[in-house]
């Protein structure tokens, strides 16, 4: 897996869609967009990549399934040209993903909240396809329109039912031309629009009854899905639509370093745009911050010595981030604007304590057994307590 | 030079070949297993030589028999020493398995030409430490590598090197991780893989399954593989494998042997790839035989033992290096499709276990794993591949089933089976020597023994039986002691030797050679691979390992123990167990265990406790309120006992000490820490959780939801301890039955506070006056209600309590008033105010008597004494 020194990693923000134009790729982005479609914030990289790839490609992909796995995960091309990897993680879980679109089954990919889903999602749409905008965003209230077709009712109301007044979604369209549809937030729709899919990922084909015509998929179409784990109980997929799903499940940063890194850069970001000053005695303490969410979140002391309760919280990546944020705000605003242990123990200590009862426990016993034993963490052990108490 | 065999000719292809058939081979590679059967089956070779002790060649029959299921191991070990002893495990898929199978089958003659375990037995004993007892040295062996590897006769001595992979790290006694030439990694390297092990599966485990072999002539990936290795050792020399020169000088003094007995091409080798070149080498005979010169030499004896399939994986520690045996297994069984045929397997399993799983899964899940292949240029799906594709396709992404399918199919359950006829494996041995070290002869007729565990043999003897215990050779039972003695230095037990229990010990030989060794290897096995124990089992047993002092286990369990407790979320389990760990404390002691590790474990339960404890309280009903109360009375006995006489425990919690005590919970509340003398670091550690402790209780008393029995019981611990000034026990206690407060919760806190004692309503009057004033406050329609309560409190008094308490009630609430106060002022609670002379006089006698005889008084004084006499009785 190649070393990450500039770009893309894992972002957990990513997902969110404030996601900044970050990166020395995007320069190269046509600058007017605030935020340019992965195909064109790394056209070069794609270019040189279709040029070097003399490997088989399945049909209507516009590179090899080699050659997707490489765009994602950075390597250095014989020509010298180097592409920066757009996820660090496992590889195995990126020629999983690969493999599958290849082999025609529907994609899943599931994480807590701030794992990359969506920003891989959109890479591999993009690579595969070469866009990535046949996009579906899940929410409660996505209707079976926009998984299937709408009408123009203007035209439905002047000719009457036809192909013109017919307005195809983006699953429709990926599926008449052969390109990767995502859709975000699976669990989000509601169960009856979910099984919408069913059809497309089993029949491939859509028929458009009003007209006793159907769509029917061209080979290269396929669907990648983006679901959150902790939504599982939301609208649960159906077992038949599961079924046309392999799964592939995103992990937290693996290394503690890694996400310190993460965290410290995406902080970087936002203390920027929230006009806070730079805080650089802060590392120690974001590194702290992303010690008690991982040994929490794993169960298990860094050392591998103890093993702890794992509170009900997520404690994701981007809650860190978060918690360091706001940190951060108290330090330059009430502090002496060094992040220190009592800004960032409150925003931890709600971080981590979502159920009052057990999640208390979880805390307090983290607290006894392991803060207040560990070498050079008295004062944050002390600014816990306060907060606690 | 050509054999020709007597009567019929030697097939075909035995033909014309000029030399040996010399079979470089990866131990346990089911590619290999399959390529050598072809081999064999082609040239029918009228021996076959296989890398292994030379001892074995007398139990190779053995092989052939029906009650042999493999996997089995070949065990050689001293004779005087069963500790001393290695393994050269062997399973259904090895190469050298299939061909001692194939050659018992047929009649031909199996001869190991390894260097003999006599020699390699003795050699490891110069180069170990010298231990000290046979226990001590079992010990490395039980830890690392109990199995053959671990008691590595040669250190160096391996032909591949330190990769599990390497095409050698078999069954040869041979171990990896020393820093030596990896041949395989050259290899495979060479070809552009970065994982040995995935070149050697690719490259020939893989070969079309080895079906593609039999069109052209078997023998033939072995002829380029010895070219392969013959590079190889021509670069690397003996790759810093030294010991492998003299292992190789008596292979090659057997190969001669062989074949100037049987011929050249009817000579068949199965050895380690990376000893292929060594015996094709021009050497003579002399010089062999003086490598093989002044070897040290051990008495030894060799059997088969039963082996399993986890123990043959390479997480359990037993050095044969295979992490996947199962998925080997499958690879060598499998007629043909082998992904198919392990996806079904896979789907079977987890069916079994409820997941739904359809055909239509297991046709996507294969054509992923072939995917995958392809994208990863892999000739066939090996395990990683498939694993992914179960992964995201049957198991939704979730690692929770793919851990089930590791442990059962890709390690798999698999255990062998020895034949009856197999000679006695060293456990019994060494188990039939401690019998005598400690004069106990096992007899039918049962009988009682007493063990007084300060002495010396006796205190064997009770390590002795409990170690048996632990190995499921239940020789002695505990018994209750006839004199009635609990917990303290005597042990009884009640010993009967039945038939069968030789039985159990040749199957408990499977942990190990000795009693001890074994019994470390089981309970440590216990302790981390059983599914489903709760913590009161590990608790168990890690007492067990305390009382059959096996130190090397103790770690094990603790390390368990620990992680087990700090997952536990019911409180009530954690307080369960927290007395039989402190009990097991104490006890350690008169065993003379060290059980530094115990207290700190113990120590840790307990601040689980304390920590987990008000939660655990809050919105209990009745019968839940009841449990939790046993639970807060057993771990405030184990606590006190803990913070009592565990200096040890102290002194792991000396580091923070000072600030624990200062912000411990009840820092807030008045601190019984301060009215306590704190001689030294050490007791204010102690202090320290027992201070926690308190604090808990005294939360736990002044908090409203939590049940009135718990809130009782705490106050009363509380006040028992001297925690509680007495004025702050009447304030609970009034508080508590304070007419606003439901009649029924009231009762609850009265028992709570009063029962196990009533003693302290006899010396207390005000406390039995305010129970006296809240009872007739009781409405008489609650009064029903209360009455139960109020009855099983003080059912459980002693008969002289009760009546003293009801003589004490008949009399009325202490006199008047201004006697209360009186009395108050004096400070003797439960006392009457004032001195009535008159009754003190009454034993002024008899005090004068006792004081040493001074004169009696005048006779008024003794008409008035016993009218005072008679005051009273009246």
């Amino acid at each position: 897996m190649g070393v990450v020194t500039e770009s893309h990693v894992a972002d957990p923000a990513a997902e969110s869609a404030a996601q900044p134009a970050s990166g020395p790729a995007s320069a190269a982005a046509p600058a007017t967009a605030l935020r340019p479609h992965a195909e064109d914030a790394f056209a070069d990289e794609l270019a040189a990549l279709a040029e070097a790839d003399d490997r088989p490609r399945p049909a209507r992909w516009k590179l090899s399934p080699w050659a997707v796995a490489t765009y994602l995960l950075g390597g250095e091309l014989p020509g010298g040209k180097v592409i920066s990897p757009k996820y660090v993680g496992p590889r195995r879980i990126i020629e999983v993903a690969v493999s599958t679109l290849a082999t025609d089954r529907a994609l899943l990919l599931l994480g807590v909240p701030g794992t990359a889903k969506t920003w891989v999602s959109e890479h591999l749409a993009a690579a595969v396809s070469g866009d990535s905008t046949l996009l579906v965003q899940g929410t409660a209230g996505t209707a079976e329109e926009a998984i299937r077709y709408g009408w123009n009712y203007a035209q439905l109301l002047a000719q009457g039912p036809s192909r013109e007044a017919l307005v195809p979604s983006p699953v429709m369209r990926a599926m008449a031309e052969g390109m990767t549809a995502r859709v975000e937030e699976l669990t989000r729709i509601p169960a009856d629009v979910q099984d919408t899919l069913i059809t497309v990922l089993s029949e491939k084909t859509l028929p458009i009854p009003e007209l006793g015509e159907e769509v029917q998929a061209v080979s290269g179409f396929n669907l990648i899905a983006t679901a959150n784990d902790r939504d599982r109980g939301v609208n649960e997929l159906s077992s038949a639509l599961r079924r046309r799903f392999n799964t592939v499940v995103l992990p937290l940063p693996e290394t503690a370093e890694a996400e310190v890194e993460i965290v410290a850069r995406r902080v970087g970001q936002l203390g920027r745009s929230l006009d806070l000053p730079p805080a650089p005695e802060g590392f120690d303490e974001i590194r702290r911050v992303v010690t008690v969410f991982r040994e929490l979140r794993e169960g298990v002391t860094d050392d591998g010595r103890t093993k702890l309760k794992s509170p009900s919280g997520t404690l994701s990546t981007a809650e860190a981030i978060s918690v360091v944020t706001g940190g951060l705000a108290l330090a330059a605003h009430f502090g002496d604007g060094v992040l220190r242990a009592g800004d960032v123990a409150a925003g931890i200590l709600g971080a981590v304590v979502r159920d009052p009862s057990s999640d208390q426990v979880v805390w307090q016993e983290y607290l006894e057994a392991v803060v207040r034993e560990r070498e050079g963490w008295k004062d944050f052990y002390r600014a816990c307590r306060e907060v606690s108490a | 030079m050509t054999a020709v065999r007597e009567g019929a000719a030697g097939p075909p292809l035995r033909e014309g070949r000029a030399g040996p058939l010399l079979m470089g081979v990866r131990h346990h590679g089911p590619g290999s297993a399959r390529a050598v059967g072809a081999v064999l089956e082609a040239y029918e070779p009228r021996v076959v030589l296989i890398e292994g002790p030379p001892e074995g060649d007398a139990v190779a029959e053995l092989a052939g028999e029906e009650g042999m299921v493999p996997p089995v191991a070949l065990l050689a070990h001293a004779v005087n020493e069963p500790g001393k002893a290695a393994f050269w495990p062997l399973a259904e898929f090895s190469p050298e398995w299939v061909a001692i199978r194939w050659a018992v089958r047929r009649g031909v003659p199996v001869r190991f030409i390894d260097l003999p375990a006599a020699h390699t037995l003795a050699m490891s004993d110069g180069e170990e430490k010298p231990a000290g007892d046979g226990e001590k040295k079992a010990t490395g062996q039980g830890e690392e590598e109990p199995g053959g590897a671990g008691d590595e006769p040669v250190p160096g001595g391996t032909d591949g090197g330190g990769a599990a992979g390497d095409p050698d790290a078999g069954p040869g006694p041979e171990r990896g991780g020393e820093v030596r030439l990896d041949p395989l990694a050259a290899l495979a390297q060479a070809a552009g893989y970065d994982d040995p092990e995935r070149w050697w599966e690719d490259a020939v485990e893989h070969r079309g399954g080895g079906r593609g072999i039999g069109t052209a002539d078997p023998y033939e990936p072995f002829a380029a593989l010895g070219e392969a290795m013959a590079e190889l050792r021509a670069v690397h020399g003996e790759g810093g494998h030294h010991r492998d020169l003299v292992r190789e000088a008596h292979m090659r003094l057997r190969l001669r042997e062989a074949r100037k007995e049987f011929g050249d091409a009817a000579t068949a080798v199965v050895c380690g790839a990376w000893h292929v070149p060594a015996l094709t080498e021009a050497t003579t005979v002399t010089a062999d035989r003086q490598a093989l010169k002044a070897l040290p030499k051990v008495k030894t004896e060799i059997t088969w033992v039963p082996w399993t399939h986890r123990r043959l994986a390479r997480q359990s520690g037993y050095g044969a290096g295979i992490a996947s045996p199962g998925w080997y297994g499958h690879l060598f069984s499998a007629p043909d499709r082998p992904v198919e045929r392990w996806m079904t397997k896979v789907a079977g399993l987890l069916r079994a276990q409820d997941h739904s799983v359809s055909s239509a899964h297991l046709i996507e899940a294969v054509r992923l794993a072939e995917t995958l292949a392809a994208m990863r240029g892999r000739p066939l799906a090996g395990l990683t591949e498939t694993t992914d594709a179960v992964r995201a396709v049957l198991c939704e992404g979730s690692d929770v089933p793919l851990e089930l399918i590791r442990d059962h199919l890709v390690v798999g359950d698999v255990l062998g089976e020895v034949p009856e006829g197999a000679p006695a494996v060293p456990l019994q041995r060494d188990l039939a020597r401690q019998q005598r070290a400690v004069r106990l002869k096992p007899a039918a007729a049962e009988r009682e023994l007493d063990l007084d565990l300060r002495k010396e043999t006796d205190a064997a003897r009770s390590r002795l039986l409990h170690r048996l215990r632990l190995l499921g050779v239940n020789w002695g039972e505990p018994a209750r002691s006839r004199s009635g003695s609990t917990g303290t230095f005597r042990e009884s037990w009640r010993l009967r030797w039945e038939p069968e229990l030789s039985v159990r010990v040749a199957e408990a030989g499977i942990w190990g050679t000795t009693v001890y060794e074994a019994a470390t290897a089981k309970a440590c096995s216990q302790a981390t691979e059983e599914e489903g124990s709760t913590l009161a089992d590990i608790t168990a047993l890690a007492e067990l390992c305390l009382l059959a002092q096996l130190p090397d286990a103790l770690p094990v369990v603790m390390r368990v123990l620990a992680d087990r407790a700090a997952l536990e979320s019911d409180v009530g389990h954690l307080a369960q167990a927290l007395p039989a760990l402190v009990r097991t404390l104490r006890y350690g002691d008169v065993r003379g265990t060290d059980a530094g590790a115990l207290a700190k474990v113990a120590g840790g339960m307990a601040e689980r406790v304390c920590v987990g404890l008000p939660p655990a309280c809050a919105g209990l009903d009745d019968e839940g309120a009841r449990d939790m109360r046993g639970h807060l009375d057993a771990a405030h006995h184990a606590v006190n006992l803990l913070a009592r006489d565990e200096p040890d425990a102290g002194a792991t919690g000396t580091v923070s000490s000072p600030d624990g005590t200062e912000m411990s919970p009840d820092a807030a509340a008045p601190s019984p820490g301060a009215t306590e003398p704190l001689p030294d670091a050490e007791n204010r550690a102690a202090a320290g959780l027992l201070g926690r402790w308190r604090g808990v209780l005294r939360t736990l008393a002044g908090r409203e939801r939590i049940s009135g029995l718990l809130r009782g019981r705490c106050a009363r611990l509380l006040l028992d301890d001297g925690q509680l000034p007495d004025e702050e026990a009447e304030r609970l206690m009034s508080l508590a039955l304070s007419p606003g407060t439901p009649p029924a919760e009231a009762a609850a806190w009265v028992e709570g506070f009063l029962s196990g004692g009533g003693m302290l309503l006899v010396h207390d009057e005000r406390l039995l006056a305010l129970v006296d004033r809240w009872l007739t406050g009781v409405p008489a329609d609650a009064f029903t209600d209360v009455l139960p309560l109020l009855r099983r409190t003080f059912a459980e008094y002693e008969a002289g309590v009760r009546r003293t308490l009801g003589e004490l009630v008949r009399r009325g609430p202490a006199g008047d008033g201004d006697r209360r106060a009186a009395g108050a002022a004096d400070g003797l609670p439960g006392f009457g105010a004032g001195l009535d002379v008159a009754r003190a006089d009454a034993v002024l006698e008899t005090v004068r008597l006792l004081l040493g005889g001074a004169p009696t008084g005048d006779g008024s004084e003794v008409a008035g004494e016993s009218g005072e006499r008679e005051e009273v009785r009246v």
